[in-house]
C-alpha cells in the first residue's frame, strides 16, 4: 500500500464513523416506497415517489414526528410483480421498514399482499383495485378511490335530471372493464336501463360506428369509460357526428390533458373527479380545500408540473401513516391499529374513515362532479 | 451419464455451493432474489437447449412459462386441483400445444422463426389480457397455493429455494447429458447446417420439435414454480419484455454451454439489485454493462471468464519463468 492509499483509506473510515455517529444521534423512522418509476405505469409511480419524497422532506423540516426524522426508501417495481414482490422483501428484511407506501398498480399490490400480510408490516396502498381490500386484509390499506364510487356519482346526477336510459361506451383493458362491471351492476339501484353496451379498444383512433349506432338508439345519455385518449376520440367523434345526447366520462381522464386533447368537443362534458383539478373553486367550507390547497402549491413549487390524482393517492398514503405514528408510535402492529382508527381525516383524494370493516375508507363523496366550461373545468352544483 | 470426470467434478462443486448458499444468506431478502435466480436458470437453460444447441430462435419463451403459471394457478386456485398434479397437467399440455405448433413455425427460418415466436408470445400476452373470467385479467390472479408435500407446505423463502434448486440442478444434469449424447450431436449438427444434418440421417424436421417440445416442458415447469411460490400471478410478468430478458440472459451467460445460462441468469437478476445503489440512473448503468460485456465478451460470460483466466495463467506461468531466470 502507498502511502497515499493509506491516506484515502483512513479518511474514509473517517467518514463512514462519522456517519454512523450522525445515524446514532436520531435514529429515523424508516417507511418503505413500492412505486412504478419506470415501465407502462410510471404515469402512476413518477408522481407518487415525487410526492412521498416531499412530504416526508416537509414533515422533518417540520421538527419529524415526535422529534424524530421520518426516511423514505423507495424502490421502482417497473410495474412488474416479480419485482415488486423482491422490493417489498428487501423492504421489510434488509430496510427495516415498519410500513409501506404503495405499490402504485393493482397487481403489484396484489403481488406484494402476501408478503406484508406474513411479515405484519402495514401497507397503505395508492391503486385502485377493489380487489385490494375487498376483503378486508389486516394489513392492507388503500388511498385510491373505488370505481364505484365514480359510478354511484355518475347515476346520482342522472337520476337528479330524470335520464333513466344509458347507452355504455367502455375501453376493453382492465379500467374500462371494472368500469363496466360496476355500471351494470349498479344500474338497477338508480333505476337505471343499459341500452346499449359498446367497447372500443384501447388503440382504436375511430369510434364514429359505435356511436352512429348508439345515436339510432333510444339512450337519453352515453357514458363512456376510458382513459387518454380514447375519450377525447369520442367527444371529438360526437361532435362531428352532431350527436346531441349529454355524454359522461369516467374520472379516468380527470385532467387537464383531456381538454388540451378533446379542445372545443370537450364543451359541456360532464365527470366525476377527485377535488384536486378544482381545488381553487371549492367553497371555503369544504374541509379538504387546506390540504388540497398546500398539495397544488408545494408540488407546483418543487416539480414545476401540476400535482394530480396519483401524487395526491402518495400524499394521503404518507400523512395516514404519520398520523398513525404520531397517535401511537412506531411499531407495525400500533401504526396498523391506529390507521384502522382513522376518522375523518381530510386528505386529498377525500375524507378518509377506516374501520375493521372498510380499508379503503371513503365515500361516493370523495368525488365531485365537473363540466367542462371555456376550455376549463366548472363545478356542478 | 456425463462420463467427462472434469465436468462431474464442476458439477458436484455448484450443488455444494447451491445447498449452502442459504447459511450465508438465510432470512435475508436475498433468499427471496435466489429463487427467482433460481426459476430464471430453469428458463435459461431451456431456451439454451433451443437456441444454443439447436440454433432455432424464440422470441416467445415467456408465453411457455407465462402458459405453465396461469393453467397451475387457475386449476389449484379455482380449482382446487393439487399443486403437483397441477404441475404436471401444465406441463402436459404446455408441451402439446409446443408439439402442435412447432411443426409449422419450426418450418421457418432467421427473422421469420423469430418473428412467428414473437406472435405467439404476444397473442398468448393477449389471451392473458383479455380472459378476465379466468385469468382475472390485468390485475392478476391471487390465491394461489404454495407446494406441499402431505402437511410440510413450502411457504418461505428458504424452503422453495431449496425446491426451485433442486429442479434447477437436476435440470441442468439432464441437458448436460443430453447435449453430451448422440442427440447432443444431432442437434449441433442441425445448428451449423441443416442441410449436411440431413444428408448424415438426422430427422432434422422432428428433432427441432422435439427440442423445441422439451424446452416448452421446461419453461411451464419453471412457470408453476413460480405461480406456487409467488401465490401470485399477473400478466405483466409474461410479456414480450420478459422474452427479450430470457434471451439476453442466454446470450449474455454464453450460447451452447452448460453453465453459460446459469452465469447469464446470475447477472441479469442480481446486478439490478446491486445497482439500486446508483438510483435513478440504475437503467443507464444496466445498459451500458450489457453493452460491455457483449462488446467485449462476444462468447458470452462463460466464454470471457475463460479467456481471462487463461491469460492470467499463462501471464503467472511466464512470471514464474523469468523468476526463475532472474
Amino acid at each position: 500500500m502507498t502511502v497515499k492509499s493509506v491516506k484515502i483509506t483512513v479518511v474514509a473510515l473517517g467518514l463512514l464513523l462519522l456517519s454512523t455517529a450522525l445515524c446514532w444521534a436520531a435514529p429515523p423512522i424508516k417507511i418503505g416506497g413500492l412505486f412504478s418509476i419506470t415501465g407502462p405505469a410510471s404515469f402512476l409511480g413518477e408522481p407518487e415517489r415525487n410526492t412521498a419524497q416531499m412530504v416526508v422532506d416537509e414533515i422533518n423540516a417540520a421538527g419529524g414526528i415526535r422529534g424524530r426524522k421520518l426516511q423514505l426508501v423507495a424502490y421502482d417495481t417497473q410495474g412488474d410483480a416479480t419485482k415488486a414482490v423482491q422490493a417489498a422483501t428487501r423492504l421489510i428484511k434488509e430496510d427495516h421498514v415498519v410500513a409501506i407506501v404503495g405499490p402504485s398498480t393493482t397487481g403489484d399490490t396484489m403481488a406484494v399482499i402476501p408478503i406484508v400480510e406474513r411479515a405484519k408490516i402495514p401497507m397503505v396502498s395508492c391503486a385502485a383495485g377493489i380487489k385490494i381490500t375487498e376483503p378486508v386484509k389486516p394489513w392492507v390499506f388503500k388511498t385510491a378511490q373505488n370505481d364505484y364510487l365514480a359510478v354511484q356519482k355518475i347515476y346520482e346526477n342522472l337520476a337528479s335530471k330524470r335520464i333513466k336510459r344509458i347507452a355504455l361506451l367502455t375501453v376493453s383493458d382492465s379500467f374500462g372493464s371494472s368500469g363496466r362491471e360496476q355500471l351494470k351492476s349498479l344500474a338497477k339501484r338508480y333505476g337505471m336501463e343499459i341500452v346499449s353496451d359498446d367497447t372500443y379498444g384501447p388503440k382504436d383512433t375511430d369510434m364514429t360506428p359505435q356511436l352512429t349506432k348508439i345515436r339510432g338508439g333510444k339512450a337519453q345519455a352515453i357514458i363512456c369509460w376510458g382513459t387518454n385518449p380514447g375519450p377525447a376520440l369520442i367527444a371529438r367523434n360526437a361532435k362531428q357526428l352532431g350527436v346531441k345526447l349529454p355524454l359522461y366520462m369516467s374520472h379516468g381522464v380527470s385532467s387537464k390533458k383531456f381538454i388540451g386533447l378533446a379542445g372545443d368537443a370537450s364543451e359541456g362534458i360532464f365527470l366525476p373527479s377527485g377535488r384536486v383539478l378544482v381545488a381553487d373553486l371549492l367553497p371555503k367550507s369544504d374541509r379538504q380545500k387546506k390540504s388540497l390547497l398546500s398539495f397544488v402549491r408545494d408540488y407546483q413549487k418543487h416539480f414545476k408540473a401540476e400535482g394530480d390524482h396519483f401524487g395526491g393517492h402518495a400524499w394521503d398514503a404518507v400523512m395516514l401513516l404519520k398520523g398513525a405514528i404520531e397517535r401511537g408510535g412506531d411499531t407495525p402492529a400500533a401504526i396498523r391499529a391506529q390507521l384502522e382508527r382513522t376518522r375523518n381525516f381530510a386528505g386529498i383524494g377525500g375524507i378518509f374513515s377506516y374501520s375493521p370493516k372498510d380499508h379503503s375508507g371513503l365515500t361516493k363523496e370523495a368525488f365531485v362532479m365537473l363540466e367542462v366550461k371555456g376550455r376549463d373545468w366548472a363545478l356542478v352544483r | 451419464m456425463v462420463r467427462d470426470v472434469n465436468s462431474l467434478v464442476k458439477y458436484a462443486i455448484f450443488s455444494s455451493a447451491v445447498l449452502l448458499a442459504p447459511l450465508l444468506f438465510s432470512g435475508g431478502y436475498l433468499m427471496n432474489v435466489l429463487v427467482f435466480v433460481g426459476i430464471n436458470t430453469l428458463l435459461a437453460v431451456a431456451l439454451n437447449l433451443l437456441l444454443g444447441y439447436a440454433g432455432q430462435i424464440s422470441l416467445g419463451h415467456a408465453a411457455f412459462f407465462g402458459l405453465g403459471a396461469y393453467i397451475s394457478g387457475v386449476a389449484t386456485a379455482t380449482y382446487g386441483m393439487n399443486p403437483w398434479a397441477a404441475l404436471l397437467s401444465a406441463a402436459a399440455a404446455v408441451g402439446l400445444v409446443a408439439f402442435a405448433i412447432g411443426f409449422p413455425i419450426l418450418k421457418l427460418k432467421g427473422h421469420y422463426l423469430a418473428m412467428a415466436t414473437l406472435g405467439f408470445g404476444i397473442i398468448v400476452y393477449i389471451v392473458f389480457n383479455e380472459t378476465v373470467d379466468i385469468t382475472g385479467g390485468p390485475s392478476g390472479l391471487s390465491g394461489i397455493p404454495n407446494f406441499d408435500i402431505s402437511g410440510f407446505v413450502f411457504d418461505s423463502d428458504l424452503k422453495n429455494y431449496y425446491l426451485v434448486w433442486a429442479v434447477t440442478l437436476v435440470t441442468i444434469l439432464l441437458s448436460a447429458n443430453l447435449v453430451n449424447s448422440r442427440i447432443g450431436r444431432a442437434l449441433r449438427a442441425i445448428n451449423s447446417s441443416e442441410v449436411a444434418a440431413r444428408v448424415m440421417g438426422v430427422n432434422v424436421s422432428l428433432l427441432k420439435v422435439q427440442i423445441f417440445t422439451l424446452s416448452a416442458v421446461i419453461s411451464s415447469v419453471a412457470g408453476s414454480l413460480y405461480a406456487h411460490t409467488m401465490t401470485f400471478i399477473s400478466p405483466a410478468s409474461f410479456g414480450f419484455n420478459f422474452s427479450v430478458e430470457l434471451l439476453t440472459m442466454v446470450v449474455i451467460g454464453g450460447l451452447g454451454s452448460v453453465y453459460g445460462p446459469l452465469f447469464g441468469a446470475v447477472l441479469l437478476t442480481l446486478l439490478p439489485e446491486s445497482l439500486r445503489a446508483f438510483q435513478d440512473y440504475d437503467i443507464i448503468v444496466y445498459g451500458l454493462l450489457l453493452v460491455l460485456i457483449t462488446m467485449y465478451m462476444p462468447g458470452g460470460l462463460v466464454r470471457g471468464i475463460h479467456v481471462v483466466t487463461s491469460f492470467a495463467r499463462s501471464k503467472f506461468a511466464s512470471e514464474v519463468v523469468k523468476n526463475a531466470q532472474g
